[in-house]
């Protein structure tokens, strides 16, 4: 077959078997295009989010068809798959910022600790300061270096007092590796930083709120390669302390951070599984496709 | 006959336009690639070549004409006629043109002066057959200088391009001009002012009645020039308009961009707008009919002397008047910023006015404080409502509920009816208009300061 291409797209990283397409795949691989049920294990031992049968219309459209996984606690997941599949909106329903579309309609469970987020006693405005967002194209808000960071504490009334909020700010900013880079220029515009730095400016915004789940939606499309190592890398301690569902449409990222990955088409979750599992052994004929480049 | 000039030399632009593309297709021989511009801009290089020159050269004729042919035609004049003093003379000159324009006449002509209009006359004919045949020229020899200098290695398009660039530039500065000529006028006529009136009784008088005397002995004229009271009317009408215009088109604007439905927007905003497009007369006896007999009323009821025409009544119906300029500019200016801002807000746990108010606004901010701005000039300049609902007896008081008048309701008092150019009555409207431009351009420069200094850009 197109060994070349496999070799290109595939990274030769410690995580992955360097001939991993010389491991004859498992017999049990579908083949037929047409199948759309998930295979592989959706669940986990430790569930922090649980998405059952999840349906997505925006108007007339149906965007998203019964998803179901489990976001396991202090994971990485990664969701990939072509544009428009589906991948974004499914993240954007995770912390209901799909609200904010007025044509989008949501059915089915999605249970955050247990608790249904979309049921109706749950106050939004709670769950998404729970679970925080970072976006693809970094959104530092027109303030200062610092008031980006105290945006989110200060709305919450997490803090008492100047000398608090200062020390939340520093830590948010060590923990999302910029504090180096900012200290002393602290009262700067946010955007008089570069593109990576920003997209750490945002990280460390969110996680000033103190989070459980951070949702990232192509965190680095819009940088270069070393920013894009810094963030990965960054994403990586994160999960320390934090659960984080990743979008990206690079696969080597998906391959280097993620625990687990999902693979969407055209609404469908298609495969789901250990990360190593699906890049070295997709059990779907179309998950084998996407990551051997054969499209999208 | 100038009319008919310009309309000739547009014909003959538009025939070089069509000589000149025609040669361009011509020397392009089987493909237009060959050329260095496309055939339309070779068109333009010759229409350029014929009517620019022509033109510049008719409209610097004109210009010198009319001075020129005086000047033959004093000199012309029987030396007892020009010997006469400059403003005897200068009658004689009008009658003069009076009779070659057909218009009425001072008194029965007498033979020079018919003979100098028949001179003029005939200098006028003179110079129009002359400056056709001088422009003819230039067009046809534009044409073919232009015609002869299309080659496929022409940069017509470079060209072409430059005086469209001149164009623009001479476009953009008509409007410097024109306000540098207003200004200059008014300052003037206000100097002159200035020599009847002192500066600082002008700036600090406490009265205002605009009556001089005509005799040393008349009564009741005492010709006090203080302005105070007037800016003091108008800072307290703008401001009531202001107090009323802000907190409701600002608030309007934030729901209709924030929290309405695309459908309603787009039924509420044209409605808004209608508001603006409602002549102010209407809004005038709006204001001195309905509002502030309801005022007058009100007050009564609740034991206030308030007077019939009041600064209160015009104020209100002023303030509803521009609540559009805020409300549509600002609405704008909130629906620009990006929608990122919005989810980065709302991703954090924000509530919607949380992220009004932290985010939106202070983005928005040199948008809203530009069109607060224009209001406020718009509620300075505004004439119609105060006049009618207002008053003109110049009060100096801080009550809103007191007649007060402003100065631009003065302006027009005083330049309305026949009016002498040389009393101090009249040419105070200048100095008003003066120092009313003054302290716009004052509130321009310190919005303008504002803006800079807090504005959070989000690009």
């Amino acid at each position: 077959m197109n060994t070349m291409t496999i070799e290109a797209r595939v990274p030769l990283d410690g995580a992955l078997n360097p001939n991993a397409r010389e491991v004859p795949l498992s017999s049990t691989q579908i083949t037929d295009y047409d199948h759309r049920q998930t295979v592989g294990k959706i669940t986990v031992d430790n569930p922090k989010m649980l998405c059952r049968e999840v349906n997505v219309y925006y108007s007339e459209k149906h965007a998203l068809r019964q998803v179901s996984l489990d976001i396991g606690a202090n994971e990485v997941i990664a969701f990939i798959g072509p544009s428009g599949c589906g991948k974004s909106t499914f993240l954007r329903c995770l912390n209901r910022m799909n609200d904010t579309i007025a044509s989008c309609r949501i059915t089915g469970q999605i249970q955050l600790d247990g608790d249904n987020i979309y049921d109706k006693n749950i106050d939004v405005v709670q769950l998404r300061a729970r679970v925080g967002m970072v976006f693809q194209k970094p959104n530092p808000f027109p303030k200062s270096i610092y008031e980006n960071v105290a945006y989110g504490p200060r709305i919450h009334g997490m803090v008492n007092g100047k000398a608090e909020l200062d020390e939340l700010v520093q830590a948010s900013l060590e923990r999302a590796g910029l504090i180096k880079e900012v200290e002393k220029r602290m009262d700067e515009p946010g955007t008089s930083l570069s593109g990576g730095q920003q997209q750490r400016l945002c990280i460390a915004r969110a996680i000033a709120v103190n989070p459980e789940v951070i949702l990232m939606d192509e965190p680095c499309s819009a940088l270069d390669p070393i920013a894009t190592a810094k963030i990965e890398e960054l994403i990586d301690e994160l999960r320390e302390n934090y659960t984080l569902v990743i979008v990206t449409h690079s696969m080597q990222q998906a391959a280097r951070v993620s625990q687990r990955t999902a693979y969407f088409h055209l609404g469908d979750l298609i495969e789901i599984g250990e990360t190593d599992q699906i890049f070295t052994n997709p059990k779907h004929k179309l998950t084998e496709d996407y990551i051997t480049g054969r499209f999208g | 006959m100038l009319s008919s000039l310009l309309l000739t030399l547009l014909l003959l632009s538009s025939a070089g336009y069509y000589l000149g593309r025609n040669r361009a297709f011509r020397v392009a021989g089987d493909h237009i690639r060959n050329l260095h511009s496309l055939p339309s801009f070779y068109g333009s290089y010759t229409a350029l070549w014929c009517g620019l020159p022509a033109l510049i050269v008719v409209a610097v004729w004109a210009m010198l004409q009319p001075g020129v042919i005086l000047e033959l035609v004093v000199a012309g004049l029987p030396p007892e006629l020009r010997e006469l003093p400059p403003d005897r003379l200068g009658l004689v000159l009008n009658d003069i043109q009076n009779l070659v324009s057909g218009n009425i006449v001072s008194s029965a002509p007498d033979p020079a002066i018919l003979a100098a209009a028949e001179h003029y006359r005939n200098l006028q004919l003179t110079g129009h057959v002359c400056l056709w045949i001088v422009a003819l020229l230039l067009a046809t020899a534009g044409i073919a200088y232009g015609w002869r200098a299309i080659s496929p290695k022409l940069r017509a398009r470079n060209q072409v391009e430059r005086v469209v660039t001149l164009l623009l530039i001479a476009s953009s500065t008509v409007a410097i001009f024109t306000t540098v000529g207003i200004v200059l006028s008014v300052l003037f006529e206000s100097i002159r002012f200035f020599h009847k009136v002192p500066l600082t009784d002008f700036l600090l008088g406490l009265q205002w009645s605009p009556q001089t005397a005509l005799r040393a002995d008349q009564i009741g004229s005492s010709g006090a020039f203080g302005v105070v009271p007037l800016f003091a009317g108008t800072l307290l009408i703008s401001g009531i308009a202001m107090l009323v215009a802000v907190p409701i088109g600002l608030m309007s604007a934030l729901y209709l961009s924030e929290y309405a439905t695309p459908k309603l927007r787009a039924i509420a905003k044209p409605m808004l707008e209608i508001l603006a497009g409602i002549p102010t007369v209407v809004y005038g006896f709006f204001a001195a009919l309905t509002v502030a007999p309801l005022i007058r009323d009100t007050g009564a009821a609740l034991g206030l002397q308030v007077a019939s025409e009041s600064a209160l009544a015009a104020g209100l119906v002023m303030g509803i008047m521009i609540i559009p300029f805020v409300s549509s500019l600002s609405d704008d200016v909130i629906n620009a910023v990006p929608q990122s801002m919005r989810d980065g807000s709302y991703a954090l746990g924000a509530t919607k006015s949380e992220t009004i108010k932290r985010v939106l606004l202070p983005a928005a901010l040199p948008g809203i404080v530009g069109s607060i701005l224009l209001a406020v000039s718009r509620a300075i300049g505004e004439t119609m409502i105060v006049v009618m609902a207002a008053g003109l007896s110049a009060n100096l008081t801080a009550n809103p509920l007191q007649a007060v008048t402003t100065v631009t309701v003065q302006i027009v008092t005083l330049l309305t009816g026949d009016q002498e150019f040389d009393s101090a009555k009249t040419l105070a409207a200048f100095a008003l208009g003066l120092l009313l431009f003054i302290v716009t351009l004052i509130l321009n420069i310190i919005a303008l300061h504002v803006v800079r200094k807090y504005r959070e850009q989000y690009e």
